[in-house]
């Protein structure tokens, strides 16, 4: 129970001859004595071989990627994660480190942050990264923020399209200032109504958000969403591992590009934790609204190449009620994962992942469409998330496909009433065309 | 070192994705990425070496000593990362049914109860992922609350001059003015200008307890009355908990609102600097505001909970970050109630015995009680031989030990915030002592020494100015 705790009887005594107490209670007499407990009610600690086996059962009793084929994404994806990322991210000396406080000393965090910021630069054609927020959804949240804060507007335009845990994970953030949210909608390709839009937007619109592919899997026409906009600060949700094929977000106008990193090489994890990542267009005023800590360049007294944290004065620990925003720990050891697994695949691999997921989510439609039970919904083009329509029992179907070892898509009657019947599938490279297929004979014998 | 980009050749591959067995689908032009991104293009084996060699620069737990006071730097069990690892937690899904991941939803469910038995709070939420996320969440939580009553005058959170950045910053994103309280001559609470500052745009007071300066503050069942009976409410910042574990629980003190963060006294990695995860506990009459969902029983049966009445909504997707959750969970298994309070006795313990080596040293002011599991010196005296701070610590890192958190709280000048934590033995400390005693000796006697340290780092000391007005935020 003390393989944690190093002290002896002898260092306890020894220490508190040198103290000048006559016991270890009496370190704590600046408590109130009549608050003061004697144990906490919590069972016995245990050897390392049970708490495993208590944990081991725990786990086994999910049904878990190694064992089940996956058809549902929804913001959290199956993806092929090469074997490199986990023995690198398990280093203790990268994973037992801080924040990188003292640069001289965490130049390996410092640099591989930097390394980062660039990676998500270049995938997202943006000009300036920070190095991570927590996820996708709080770092929508953030930009919305940041968007009122620089333009002292105080109403954000977000696309029905967006996933609706982001769009409520704003609307709790912008409580606080007073930031007014107003949804606009979609039309009948799934891609975001521009005329709906334009019609929203007036003066106090400091932003506008959609997400690349939108929720239901539909790639966002970009360009003519800027160009419809203008000068409002443009907001873009996106899914890095999409980039590979996609155009950058940054070559279409976007001011903003924020998303999720689960997709780059981080388990499901039960969604979380990932990171988030935010980047901006190359704009010296921009920046100094960002929130998060950024890594710049610099050179030590020798002249030497290193890595700082830079641009310190927005956060809190300088700027306290005046900072950018709250965010101290962030999500670094995430954006590893990721820096690994896009030096891995390089722009070859990123583009083939993304040619993958394009083709076996089309051969999913097609396959599915065959069955006659399943009509596809929107007519825009998508990456690996479709809708479709069915005429099967969804429960029934379920829990077929459970009994078959398969997890469904996404019921999205769950999050939305009037979308009975309507499913929200996913395939990845992870999918081989032998799962998709017992997938669809598993369909055709209900 | 090079950047990962430098050592970039045209054609080289470090992984080759499945090959396609179903027909290929054409893009249509008009979406096509124009220009592949300069992504590296390395082998296997240029990846594996760079990033080895990368993190052969960091200092860590894993390699020494890292008393950063606040931090709770404390060893980071490794039984706890293989649990995480396990296929069943780490390859599992947040929208699949309910019934294929009950042991999931179990491993959350016995985790919120042990942290309210830890905490005297009475329901939890897990879903922040930080401390400062935590912190977050609660305030709106509090904010939420005096709305519901149709309170709406409150706009001000009483923040003391010695607590963390993000509890004046979270006050603003929740829309409140933060005021500050000074501490008095002790570093407490200045109760008279608590009486003063209170009234009914009080909405509630965020205290950290053991304070940053490592104090107990004796007076907050005075400071709890004060606030509760101007209408406010009490919020914990649970930065310090490692201090109190089985001596006193938050709950009992009067806190209405608590966070944990777990990546500090539950021993889950800091990670470079994340992920933590940061749950927050309330007491009943808050429960109905809290982030949905949070995890319940019924029977046998687990689920996620989405009837909080008056939840403040989410505050992130998902559930939380649940592979700290799992490390968590293990370290309280392996500890249990008896270990945890031990934990907290001899981070304690550890804390004062520095304290009482040091102030031998070292000016350690406040020093009339003892610490909790930290305390603050400072080597202000050292100015007269032109050594600041952060000279001292500079040169800390060329005796191979990471220094403590510097110029922080900011009540005190030149102050190194020393936090041991319990999983550091005597003999690490005494090693401390002697490089702490022997600097301070350079410093009088030599002092270009620490004005020119660090001398044996990777690199050595680093121009921040230059980092900040020529800004270089990424290779091209």
């Amino acid at each position: 129970m003390d393989s944690y705790i190093p002290h002896t009887n002898q260092d306890v005594k020894e220490m508190l001859e040198a103290i000048g107490v006559k016991d270890v209670d009496s370190l704590f007499s600046t408590i109130p004595a009549e608050k003061r407990i004697d144990s906490l009610d919590l069972p016995d600690g245990m050897d390392e071989f049970n708490v495993l086996s208590k944990l081991r059962k725990m786990a086994y009793s999910n049904a878990s990627a190694d064992r089940y084929s996956y058809f549902l994404g929804a913001g959290i994806y199956n993806h092929v994660i090469p074997s490199a990322v986990s023995q690198i991210v398990s280093r203790g000396d990268f994973y037992t480190a801080y924040t990188p406080y003292q640069a001289e000393v965490s130049q390996g965090t410092l640099q591989s942050l930097f390394e980062f910021q660039t990676m998500i630069c270049e995938i997202t054609g943006m000009g300036i990264a920070n190095a991570s927020m927590y996820d996708g959804a709080s770092a929508l949240a953030e930009a919305v923020l940041m968007a009122s804060r620089y333009t002292q507007k105080y109403k954000a335009l977000i696309a029905d399209t967006v996933h609706p845990e982001y769009l409520e994970t704003v609307k709790t953030y912008v409580a606080g200032p007073g930031i007014k949210i107003e949804n606009f909608s979609h039309d009948e390709t799934g891609m975001v109504s521009v005329k709906d839009l334009k019609s929203k937007i007036d003066d106090e619109t400091a932003c506008v958000v959609v997400q690349y592919p939108n929720f239901y899997g539909i790639i966002e026409d970009l360009k003519s969403i800027k160009e419809s906009i203008g000068d409002i600060l443009f907001i873009v949700v996106a899914n890095p591992i999409s980039l590979g094929i996609l155009e950058a977000p940054g070559k279409l106008g976007s001011d903003i590009v924020v998303g999720d990193g689960q997709s780059l090489g981080i388990p499901m994890n039960l969604g979380g934790p990932a990171f988030g990542f935010f980047a901006i267009r190359e704009d010296q005023k921009l920046v100094r609204t960002m929130p998060g800590r950024i890594i710049g360049e610099t050179v030590d007294v020798e002249g030497k190449r290193g890595f700082v944290m830079t641009l310190q004065a927005r956060e809190q620990h300088i700027r306290r009620e005046k900072a950018t925003s709250n965010i101290c720990s962030n999500h670094a050891l995430g954006t590893l994962y990721a820096s690994v697994y896009l030096s891995l695949l390089g722009p070859a691999g990123l583009k083939e992942i993304g040619e993958l997921n394009l083709s076996k989510s089309h051969y999913l439609l097609d396959r599915l469409e065959e069955t006659g039970h399943f009509e596809r919904v929107f007519y825009g083009e998508f990456f690996n998330e479709f809708v479709v329509r069915t005429d099967l029992d969804v429960r029934k179907f379920y829990k077929t496909l459970f009994k078959n070892k398969i997890i469904g898509p996404l019921d999205l009657s769950k999050l939305d009433k009037g979308m009975q019947k309507h499913l929200l599938f996913c395939a990845t490279e992870a999918n081989t065309k032998e799962e998709i297929d017992k997938l669809i004979s598993v369909v055709e014998a209900i | 070192m090079e950047l990962i980009f430098e050592i970039s050749t045209a054609g080289r591959r470090g992984f080759i994705p499945p090959k396609s067995d179903v027909k290929g689908y054409e893009l249509s032009d008009k979406f096509k990425r124009s220009n592949p991104p300069r992504l590296p293009e390395v082998t296997e084996g240029d990846v594996v070496r760079h990033y080895t060699n990368l993190s052969r620069l960091n200092y860590a737990v894993d390699v020494g000593f890292y008393p950063l006071g606040s931090c709770t730097m404390k060893y980071n069990p490794k039984l706890n990362e293989y649990a995480a690892s396990f296929d069943g937690f780490s390859k599992i899904h947040p929208y699949q049914d309910e019934s294929s991941i009950q042991g999931a939803l179990e491993l959350m469910y016995n985790l919120q109860e042990d942290l309210k038995v830890i905490s005297g709070m009475d329901a939890m939420t897990l879903q922040p992922a930080a401390g400062a996320h935590g912190e977050f969440a609660g305030i709106a939580i509090i904010r939420a609350y005096h709305r519901f009553r149709k309170d709406f005058k409150r706009d001000e959170m009483i923040i003391p001059d010695s607590a963390h950045g993000t509890n004046p910053a979270t006050a603003t994103m929740n829309g409140y003015k933060a005021i500050e309280i000074k501490s008095d001559k002790d570093g407490m609470v200045d109760i008279d200008e608590l009486k003063k500052m209170v009234s009914d745009r009080t909405a509630g007071i965020m205290l950290t307890n053991p304070n940053t300066l490592g104090l107990f503050d004796e007076r907050i069942l005075e400071i709890a009355e004060i606030v509760h009976n101007a209408g406010g409410l009490l919020y914990y910042d649970g930065a310090n908990l490692n201090a109190i574990m089985g001596k006193v629980r938050p709950g009992d003190l009067g806190f209405d609102v608590v966070h944990f963060n777990l990546h500090k006294t539950f021993s889950t990695p800091h990670g470079m600097g994340g992920p933590g995860a940061g749950p927050i506990g309330v007491k009943k009459f808050l429960e109905p505001f809290l982030p949905v969902p949070t995890v319940s029983k019924k029977g046998e049966k687990y689920f996620f909970d989405y009837s909080h009445k008056h939840s403040i909504g989410r505050v992130r997707s998902f559930y939380g970050n649940f592979s700290v959750l799992v490390k968590a969970y293990a370290y309280i298994l392996t500890m249990g109630g008896d270990g945890l309070k031990r934990a907290s006795e001899m981070a304690v313990l550890n804390a004062n015995y520095l304290k009482a080596r040091i102030s031998k040293i070292l000016k350690v002011p406040y020093d009339t009680k003892p610490c909790m599991h930290e305390f603050v010196a400072t080597t202000e005296p050292l100015l007269d031989h032109g050594v600041k701070a952060l000279d001292f610590v500079k040169r800390m890192l060329d005796y191979g030990v990471h220094p403590p958190t510097v110029y922080f709280p900011l009540i005190v000048h030149e102050d190194l915030m020393i936090e041991p934590t319990e999983t550091e033995s005597k003999k690490t400390l005494d090693k401390f002592v002697e490089v702490i005693d022997k600097i301070t000796k350079e410093a009088k006697e030599n002092p270009k020494l620490l004005l020119e340290a660090p001398h044996v780092t990777p690199v050595r000391r680093l121009d921040d100015v230059r980092a900040a007005k020529q800004l270089v935020l990424r290779w091209k």
